[in-house]
């Protein structure tokens, strides 16, 4: 079994370079914020951005200046607002105008599914009545082959770069994931580089002896980052809740330019890593955000000799 | 019991969901009377999130709809691509509730943009699942507060499909659900039971006069019949809601 452990440093700069396209996804659960730190502190240029839910982790990199392009879905603060950043990006061109290619989210799921199952497009009941794909030539219409009836379509999307966060993985990148799943298996079958970030890491065994559980296996996994609280402030399923305070927090920072880029300069460029970022936060604010236990019961798989 | 127009509004929401079996709860207020619904009058109501839920037995109200008190509990949790694919355009929510910036007199829905879509004077968060869901869902309701700027002639853009451009248009573009069936705001609620399938002006709420509502709207309102004034929450609604869902009084 290969050990892909690498730390968070060496694995961005491995495996994400300027120009390229990054996936960091999870839909509000499970955002590897410490990967996204990790890119603003490498100072990556002209990314393009790729995410369902740009959420305040793409926020924060547009406004250093990362980024170039995003592809999305839905841009909000969730439950808060909105990203104040992104729209001083798109409404100001603050810090650097940004390019934006935008979906709904079936639209972004059905394009991970194409990139990902080596298909031409994927068929979807939406779009039609909206001026999305007016706006977006890539959502395009065609006639079902069957009944002749107008369908819409995506194109595949297939990210050079995507970035997982999960609770548990063995030190190949067989990757244990719960809660909510989002889209992580689909963009991960989709990118061409796949980084798994975990909360543990555990034994083989482990993961064995709940096969179920495993959404990403390791054969596809490029390198395996233990970045505890890595998807810190939003949250890891039964390890830890989201810091809404945080959430709330940086609607108001966020508010001007100046405020974030000394919020950058004081958490971000002002940390070398997540351990010290985690350190400035303080052990007594992480250990409220812990959750009661609710374990689930206990599945037998059975010995078949 | 005094109570404010927000509070209204999320209780007259609730009561729209007596009876049905599935829906589909988006970010906000949808979530508060969807979850106060589930508390009150719909006791069986199985409550769709596009995170991936279904069944959700949440413990404490929503920070989001990705919230992890939705995940613990509930009846199932699935990808997104199961949820979309097989919840939602198989043809299994009941009922949607969205919600927008703007939308025009046949229920269509803008979140993307006020002004041009290029340079917009606004960028809004954009559709989410909002798009499909609007097609897909057997029937959605609209929450939103009533005001002049969000009840316009005109959308600056169209995000999400209601009865388009009226009439049979929604038919006839094949789309599977059947569109929006009802509008609920802080002041009023609406329908679209007619044959152009216009908004329309069914019940008030307690203390708001008709003319209060059509100062309110972007374009000539159509009255239906006979208008009814919409009985006052509850003593038993309000605790819901104020102790159980929204203690700190965010949707006051």
């Amino acid at each position: 079994m290969t050990d892909k452990r690498l730390s968070m440093r060496d694995a961005i700069a491995r495996y994400v370079q300027d120009g390229m396209s990054v996936a960091i996804e999870g839909f509000t659960a499970c955002i590897c914020f410490a990967a996204g730190h990790e890119i603003i502190r490498q100072r990556r240029r002209d990314l393009t951005l790729i995410r369902m839910t740009p959420d305040l982790i793409y926020d924060q990199m547009v406004a250093a200046g990362v980024a170039r392009k995003m592809i999305f879905s839905y841009l909000g603060n969730p439950g808060v607002g909105s990203l104040n950043a992104i729209r001083r990006a798109v409404e100001q061109g603050i810090p650097q105008p940004l390019e934006l290619e935008e979906y709904s989210h079936y639209g972004m799921v059905g394009r991970y599914i194409a990139g990902a199952s080596r298909l031409p497009f994927f068929p979807l009941r939406s779009y039609a009545g909206s001026d999305m794909p007016r706006v977006n030539p890539l959502i395009r219409t065609v006639e079902d082959p069957y009944s002749g009836a107008p369908i819409a379509v995506v194109p595949p999307l297939n990210p050079d770069v995507a970035i997982i966060h999960a609770q548990r993985a063995d030190v190949s990148g067989n990757t244990h994931l719960w809660g909510l799943i989002g889209s992580q298996k689909e963009v991960a079958f989709a990118a061409r580089r796949r980084i798994v970030v975990v909360e543990e890491i555990v034994d083989e065994a482990v993961i064995r002896s709940d096969p179920n559980r495993t959404i990403i296996p390791g054969l596809i996994v490029d390198a395996v980052v233990h970045e505890p609280f890595g998807a810190h402030p939003s949250y890891a399923q039964g390890y830890y809740d989201r810091d809404n305070q945080f959430y709330l927090e940086w609607d108001r920072i966020s508010r001007n330019h100046e405020q974030v880029v000394a919020w950058l300069e004081e958490w971000v460029y002002g940390v070398p890593d997540r351990a010290a970022y985690l350190e400035k936060l303080g052990v007594e604010r992480l250990a409220r955000l812990k959750p009661a236990p609710a374990p689930a019961a206990l599945v037998d798989y059975g010995a078949y000799q | 019991m005094n109570y404010t127009a927000s509070e209204m509004m999320i209780v007259a929401a609730a009561r729209a969901l007596a009876g049905a079996r599935t829906v589909f709860v988006g970010v906000g207020l949808p979530n508060i009377a969807c979850n106060l619904a589930r508390r009150t009058m719909a006791p069986d109501l199985e409550l769709i999130y596009e995170a991936g839920v279904y069944g959700a037995r949440p413990a404490r109200l929503p920070l989001s709809i990705g919230d992890p008190t939705l995940v613990t509990g509930a009846t199932s949790v699935v990808s997104q691509a199961d949820l979309f694919g097989l919840y939602l355009q198989g043809g299994l929510v009941d009922v949607a509730l969205l919600g927008g910036a703007q939308i025009d007199r046949f229920g269509n829905l803008n979140t993307t943009v006020i002004g041009d879509y290029a340079h917009p004077r606004v960028r809004l968060p954009g559709s989410g699942g909002a798009c499909e869901i609007a097609a897909n869902a057997r029937r959605t309701f609209v929450i939103m507060r009533l005001t002049r700027r969000a009840f316009v002639e005109r959308l600056d853009f169209v995000t999400s499909p209601g009865h388009l451009e009226g009439g049979d248009s929604r038919e006839r573009l094949g789309l599977p659900g059947a569109g929006p069936a009802l509008v609920v705001t802080d002041m009023a609620l609406f329908d679209f039971a007619n044959p152009e399938r216009e908004m329309q002006l069914i019940a008030v709420h307690p203390g708001i006069t008709i003319e209060q509502v059509r100062a309110a709207v972007g374009w000539n309102l159509r009255l239906a019949g006979d208008v009814a004034e919409m009985p006052p929450p509850t003593s038993d609604e309000l605790r819901v809601v104020r102790e159980e869902l929204d203690p700190q009084g965010i949707y006051r």
